[in-house]
């Protein structure tokens, strides 16, 4: 594309399919411990 | 709905419901304005005529259906009704807060723990609570095979034989129960020495580094009971330890209060001293302590946030790179619609417990009598509390349903919003500007980042 540049190829609504199962990090145990931060946890199955 | 901003020379247009991120130029920035206020193709156009050329409106807007046809622009929510559905699922606790130690040997002013003892009086969690907590994980985790729990205070240290001990019990109990247990350990450094490093390194996933930057604003947030400060004792240990960890899975965590506004200055500072995992996060704090953000630091705050994603993107491409954790996004497999949605886990999947073996939704609660949920020995016992906390999502918030950053923040910190507001499903005004600054700066570096691959 000329005009735009799309940084990331996997959708939101793709994880609907197979999402949900569980097994990543509970977010608070990572390091906040202050504030909720979700977005910047990775998935268990595509690491 | 589509959310748009520049930012450090780049024009960024999020999708928010499909997550997509589309770096663009100005013709397209201005045509999905236009689009998203309702105009149609042809109103665009003409509105747009005497900026730019027919052509290059005619191609833009070429481009801008063809992502729209693919789902990535103009999405709608289509999540709300799979969320409904998802609850439905019977809940199972997958993490533990052990509160292992309610004593500590700082005494940091900002602590919600008040010292360590949490409204309460000083006591040590025992191996037989421990025990008690694990197996309570274990009978509650369901399918769950990685289970988490975490060490915390006050300082887990001054309990570290306990420590060992239930790291011990755990290995052996989910070889039994086929369970990976992950642990990790939230220290202030002041106890750390070469055994506890090489326990740590070999047992723990993660350990948490409490330290703020600078010596003069660490120093005074985190004294000795005595006065006197702690960073000359703790620097050199966790400099050490990050090394002996291969600068990875810890993090060196600090607190910014209104004491330190300028706070891309300390995490600049610890990234000098040569750690290269760092957090440092905002204050959450009764609005009349005098080390509270107020909303008129905002401004101030997003300069810092711009200031600090500037430097990691000139440091990044120059070799020198750190992680800073709220500008970790993962564009590519970054967490599923659910887990987005479910949030943090608090009172759910995710409990605090404390050295008595008493359970809260999470550390933040502890010490609050409302939020008693049960212990190790009886389970929950007050189920509607964790059903309240299992409701509590983006849906159930008015002021989600109108942000762009509900699938990064997952509706915020229910502590948060209950100290401010009195309930669990409101929103810390505060912490959610921070939020969406953090987001579009965490992109704003994707994109920078992207351009460099080219």
């Amino acid at each position: 594309m000329k005009h735009i540049k799309t940084l990331n190829t996997k959708s939101l609504q793709n994880t609907m399919k197979k999402g949900g199962c569980g097994e990543c990090q509970t977010s608070c145990q990572s390091a906040c411990k202050t504030s909720c931060t979700v977005g910047n946890q990775s998935c268990e199955n595509t690491k | 709905m589509i959310h748009q901003y520049k930012s450090n020379g780049y024009a960024i247009v999020l999708d928010v419901n499909s997550g997509s991120v589309h770096v663009v130029d100005d013709i397209v920035y201005d045509c999905i304005a236009l689009l998203d206020q309702g105009c149609s193709n042809e109103e665009v156009t003409e509105k747009l005529s005497s900026s730019y050329s027919g052509e290059d409106l005619k191609t833009a807007l070429k481009e801008i259906q063809e992502l729209t046809d693919e789902g990535m622009l103009f999405t709608e929510d289509i999540y709300e009704n799979a969320i409904e559905h998802f609850k439905e699922r019977p809940t199972v606790v997958k993490a533990l807060c052990l509160h292992i130690a309610h004593d500590c040997n700082l005494a940091c002013k900002y602590c919600f723990a008040e010292e360590g003892e949490y409204h309460g009086r000083r006591a040590l969690m025992s191996y037989e609570v421990g025990k008690k907590a694990l197996d309570f994980l274990i009978a509650n985790s369901g399918s769950r095979r990685n289970l988490e729990v975490d060490f915390f205070g006050g300082e887990p240290l001054m309990n570290w034989q306990v420590v060992k001990d239930l790291v011990a019990y755990g290995r052996e109990q989910e070889k039994i129960h086929n369970k990976n247990f992950r642990f990790t350990l939230t220290t202030n450094g002041v106890l750390v020495n070469d055994e506890v490093m090489e326990f740590c390194n070999k047992e723990m996933g993660n350990v948490v580094m409490s330290i703020d930057g600078r010596k003069e604003v660490h120093d005074h947030m985190r004294p000795f009971r005595k006065g006197a400060g702690s960073y000359d004792l703790v620097v050199p240990k966790f400099q050490k330890w990050a090394e002996s960890r291969n600068q990875d899975k810890y993090y060196a965590r600090g607190t910014f209060t209104h004491y330190n506004l300028d706070f891309s200055k300390d995490v600049l500072n610890l990234a000098d001293l040569g750690f290269k995992q760092i957090s440092v996060e905002p204050v959450v704090a009764p609005s009349d302590a005098d080390y509270a953000l107020q909303p008129e630091d905002l401004p101030k705050l997003f300069e810092e946030y711009d200031t600090l994603a500037k430097e990691m993107i000139k440091r990044n491409k120059e070799g020198n790179g750190f992680n800073f954790f709220h500008f970790m996004l993962d564009l590519t497999g970054g967490p599923c619609v659910y887990k987005r949605l479910s949030g943090c886990g608090s009172g759910t999947e995710y409990l605090a417990v404390t050295p008595w073996g008493d359970l809260y939704p999470c550390h933040q609660f502890v010490g609050n009598e409302d939020f008693l949920l049960g212990n190790v020995d009886e389970g929950i016992t007050k189920p509607a509390i964790c059903k309240d906390f299992k409701n509590c999502n983006v849906y159930a918030k008015e002021a989600c349903k109108k942000c762009f950053a509900r699938f990064y923040c997952s509706g915020g910190c229910a502590a948060n919003s209950y100290n401010f507001k009195g309930k669990i499903d409101d929103v810390y005004e505060v912490g959610c500007e921070l939020e969406r600054k953090r987001v579009e700066c965490a992109i704003m570096i994707k994109a920078a980042m992207a351009e460099e691959e080219v």
